[in-house]
């Protein structure tokens, strides 16, 4: 019995003692998975919006398509970023292979068309509500998108949060464009795989605790921050 | 009374429903109101006009180019101010921020709501949000505002603000065309009536004469099915 505690032990004095290599893995993790999610809203958002307010030949296949993308292996995405970057790769020239841009690039790729999708059946249902209203107002339908993404802003907090979910979570794409080197783009997801194939149990234990804490963390502010928005606009 | 709007067999097919069956029309007095009972197409009829609904034959011509603006049954309020969904509107339609905002305000104000201005819309009673809409769409000074139920989910009181409302917005001179289920209102608002059955016109007739003596027994059974 006490063998098994032990590394819970240890785990959580890692913790408690803020410990520095453990900082620096936390802190490359929540960079990489917060500015892949912001890009993958920047882009997503809009794609989501006009998928379902727009009306062009495709539309369908489009948004087939893009809920289809929203169960992308991570590691086909490693392997397609990987074959982008490498030297051979078409943007191999930027040199961006094992290094956070890559890692980036990677999560951004795995995570835009989950925001597409989600951002699509949220402003899909604020359409049927706002179509004639605004369509009577005299709004295009691109500028009918733009004012729905603002109006739905609360709500496709969802959306985003459900990308930084995934991005943060997965261990594939980030292992194969990463590379795992460690002080350099080691992650949350990769040093926990990495060490509990080493036996080094308290780290992964450490680690494992902290994403699950910031996931629950994050989760919790959207839940207020909608809370709150709901009552302070309805 | 010159007409501002002739319809000529106007037809809206669903599927095999004929939801608006060759409607012919010659529209003149400054206040219409479309009466008829349930699914007698009285609110597509509307849409049409308002150019929301495509027709599947026939021809809408305007002598002159009116500018429009609708209200709906159920008011559709963005999630910001008041004051800011009826700028919404006036930016659509091109004006310039401070302009805009000028104009908002006067529209509120209108409705008697310039106290709620910074209040969000959507936390507004029903009869507010209504009293809103009617500012936007004030706000645009259309030609022609075209109202589909306007109080049919609102209290008495608020019925009564959103007529005497609507009774301002005619006398600056903007043609109103509506929908209502409340015969007092109608016969308090209209100076014509145009009756329609199963997409049809029934007839079209003066408001006095209508409720004194309905040409048809449709709109007969109506009367006496709605004022027993």
């Amino acid at each position: 019995m006490h063998e098994f505690n032990e590394p819970f032990v240890t785990a959580w004095q890692l913790v408690a003692a803020a410990d520095a290599r453990l900082a620096g893995i936390v802190g490359l993790s929540l960079r990489v998975s917060l500015v892949a999610t912001l890009i993958a809203c920047i882009v997503g958002m809009p794609i989501g919006a006009l998928l379902a307010v727009g009306r062009f030949p495709g539309r369908r296949v489009l948004i087939v398509l893009f809920n289809g993308l929203m169960g992308l292996p991570p590691v086909v995405v490693g392997l397609l970023v990987y074959l982008l970057l490498s030297r051979a790769g078409p943007l191999g020239q930027f040199g961006l292979l094992f290094s956070p841009s890559a890692m980036v690039i990677a999560q951004a790729v795995l995570v835009t068309p989950i925001v597409a999708a989600l951002t699509r059946q949220v402003i899909a249902d604020e359409w049927t509500e706002y179509r004639e209203q605004l369509r009577s107002l005299g709004a295009s339908r691109s500028r009918a998108a733009a004012t729905l993404l603002w109006d739905g802003r609360f709500s496709l907090s969802t959306a985003a949060l459900a990308g930084f979910g995934r991005a943060i979570a997965e261990v594939g794409a980030v292992m194969i464009v990463g590379g795992n080197i460690d002080g350099v783009t080691r992650v949350m997801t990769t040093t926990i795989a990495l060490e509990t194939s080493k036996g080094d149990l308290p780290l992964a234990l450490a680690l494992g605790f902290i994403l699950i804490a910031v996931v629950l963390a994050i989760n919790a502010v959207a839940y207020a921050l909608r809370g709150w928005a709901e009552r302070r606009w309805g | 009374m010159s007409a501002w709007l002739s319809v000529e067999r106007l037809c809206l097919t669903e599927g095999s429903t004929r939801i608006i069956d060759g409607v012919s029309m010659s529209l003149g007095a400054q206040r219409t109101v479309v009466l008829g009972p349930n699914g007698a197409g009285k609110s597509t009829l509307l849409r049409l006009i308002h150019g929301l609904l495509r027709p599947s034959a026939g021809t809408l011509r305007w002598p002159q180019t009116l500018s429009q603006a609708m209200v709906f049954q159920r008011p559709v309020m963005l999630r910001t101010t008041a004051l800011a969904n009826v700028v919404y509107g006036l930016k659509l339609k091109g004006c310039a921020a401070q302009e805009c905002e000028r104009r908002a305000r006067q529209a509120l104000a209108h409705v008697g709501l310039e106290a709620l201005a910074q209040r969000p819309a959507r936390l507004l009673s029903g009869g507010e949000q209504q009293r809103v809409a009617l500012a936007r769409a004030w706000a645009l000074e259309p030609q022609l505002l075209i109202l589909d139920e306007p109080t049919a989910s609102l209290d008495p009181a608020s019925s009564r603000e959103v007529e005497r409302i609507i009774n301002e917005i005619a006398a600056n001179g903007t043609r109103i065309l509506m929908t209502t289920h409340n015969l007092g209102q109608a016969r308090r608002l209209a100076e014509e009536i145009v009756f329609i059955d199963r997409g049809r016109i029934a007839e079209q007739t003066p408001v006095a004469e209508f409720f004194k003596q309905p040409r048809t027994p449709a709109a007969q059974n109506f009367l006496q099915e709605e004022m027993p």
